[in-house]
């Protein structure tokens, strides 16, 4: 069970922070080659995270890459490089059915068999930027056993809605589609970014929310917010002492061959003890909440 | 490879470079290298360029960097899309560029 609770966002043309990012441990760090690089720094980007994939400064954290769409003149250069330097999840932007994850994963598949890499070993995820993508969020999500998670992407969704970000009405129904689909296809779902950094209450705010709703985490545009995040979604130490005595009742149940063991009263099934699992896994990751 | 027109890659922010390519038909291939660690490092930097463009098949050409404290893999990175943009070429082995 990968905790993917931050992925942070990080412009691919800038060689600094690819070459330290590495000391902020986000769960996952995401390369960007879309949005965040110009159309003339297109090439030079993709080379540069090309190369950063290949650090062994990078080999103990998840490395995601986006790309720029396939239809556009710089997506299939950027899958081409990224695959072949190792990348863990490629991230594809602007997805609107299950047809651009298939074509993803076809192009994928000819690559690492081009390369020699493992068929397979590389990972997906879709994030969804439009109406149609947030129809269609259950098909995409089962669209490839590739599939890691699937993203909701606030900017872009909200002006194909004609509307612009607030205080999260403006989300709710994707948020909640998106991530029943997540759930449904049993991947994890991630939430849209926080763009405004000085406000940290407003962040914080977001962050209870979408933790509350069991998105998995958030897309993150700065290291500032990763201890915020981690802390916000570590258990508090009630918690963490629960889900230890959850476990402990699980463990003894299981040597007396019980299916179903209480604790104080309460019944402790799979359902409870895989919360319980989760919540050590967060405390382990992050400690207590401060 | 080879180079045909003037091409730039890089910045001159801390951790980065900024690389220059030139043409330079037959003459052979002249390295310039200035950088803020360049007693230190000197020597690596310009192992690094040269790999990289010999794995690229440039034999001619200027190449000047004006090092800022980049890793190896930036400093690959640059070279590579200078030399790209200076040979206009779009499409190649990725297996040289490892």
């Amino acid at each position: 069970m990968k905790l993917r609770r931050s992925m942070l966002f990080l412009p691919g043309a800038n060689a600094a922070m690819l070459s330290t990012a590495f000391v902020y441990k986000p769960d996952s760090i995401m390369f960007d080659l879309e949005d965040a690089v110009s159309l003339r720094e297109k090439d030079a980007a993709r080379l540069l995270v090309f190369h950063a994939l290949r650090l062994p400064v990078y080999r103990g954290i998840e490395t995601v890459v986006r790309i720029n769409p396939l239809n556009t003149p710089f997506g299939h250069a950027d899958l081409e490089a990224v695959v072949r330097a190792g990348v863990d999840v490629v991230r594809l932007p602007k997805t609107d059915s299950a047809e651009d994850v298939e074509v993803l994963e076809r192009e994928v598949e000819r690559i690492e068999r081009a390369c020699g890499r493992e068929v397979g070993s590389t990972r997906l995820m879709a994030a969804i930027e439009s109406a149609s993508g947030v129809i269609n969020a259950l098909s995409i999500a089962k669209a490839s056993p590739r599939l890691i998670g699937i993203a909701l992407a606030g900017f872009d969704y909200v002006m194909d809605m004609q509307t612009e970000r607030g205080d999260g009405t403006e989300l709710f129904y994707a948020r909640c589609a998106v991530l029943h689909a997540a759930r449904a296809a049993k991947i994890d779902a991630f939430d849209v970014v926080w763009s405004d950094l000085n406000d940290e209450a407003g962040f914080l705010k977001e962050v209870d929310l979408i933790k509350r709703l069991g998105f998995n985490g958030k897309s993150l545009i700065n290291p500032r917010q990763i201890e915020l995040l981690h802390n916000a979604f570590a258990p508090t130490e009630e918690e963490v002492d629960y889900a230890r005595r959850v476990v402990a009742a699980a463990i003894e149940g299981e040597r007396k061959g019980l299916g179903v063991v209480s604790l104080n009263g309460k019944m402790v099934d799979a359902p409870v003890i895989d919360h319980a699992r989760r919540v050590l896994q967060r405390a382990e990751a992050s400690g207590t909440r401060k | 490879m080879k180079i045909v027109k003037e091409a730039l890659a890089g910045t001159l922010e801390s951790s980065d470079l900024l690389v220059k390519v030139s043409p330079a038909a037959g003459d052979g291939l002249d390295v310039v290298i200035s950088s803020e660690v360049m007693q230190q490092f000197g020597a690596q930097i310009e192992q690094v360029v040269r790999d990289t463009l010999n794995a690229l098949g440039v034999t001619d050409g200027l190449v000047v960097v004006e090092d800022k404290g980049a890793l190896d893999c930036a400093i690959r990175a640059r070279v590579q899309t200078a030399v790209l943009r200076g040979a206009e070429v779009q499409t190649f082995n990725w297996s040289a560029l490892s």
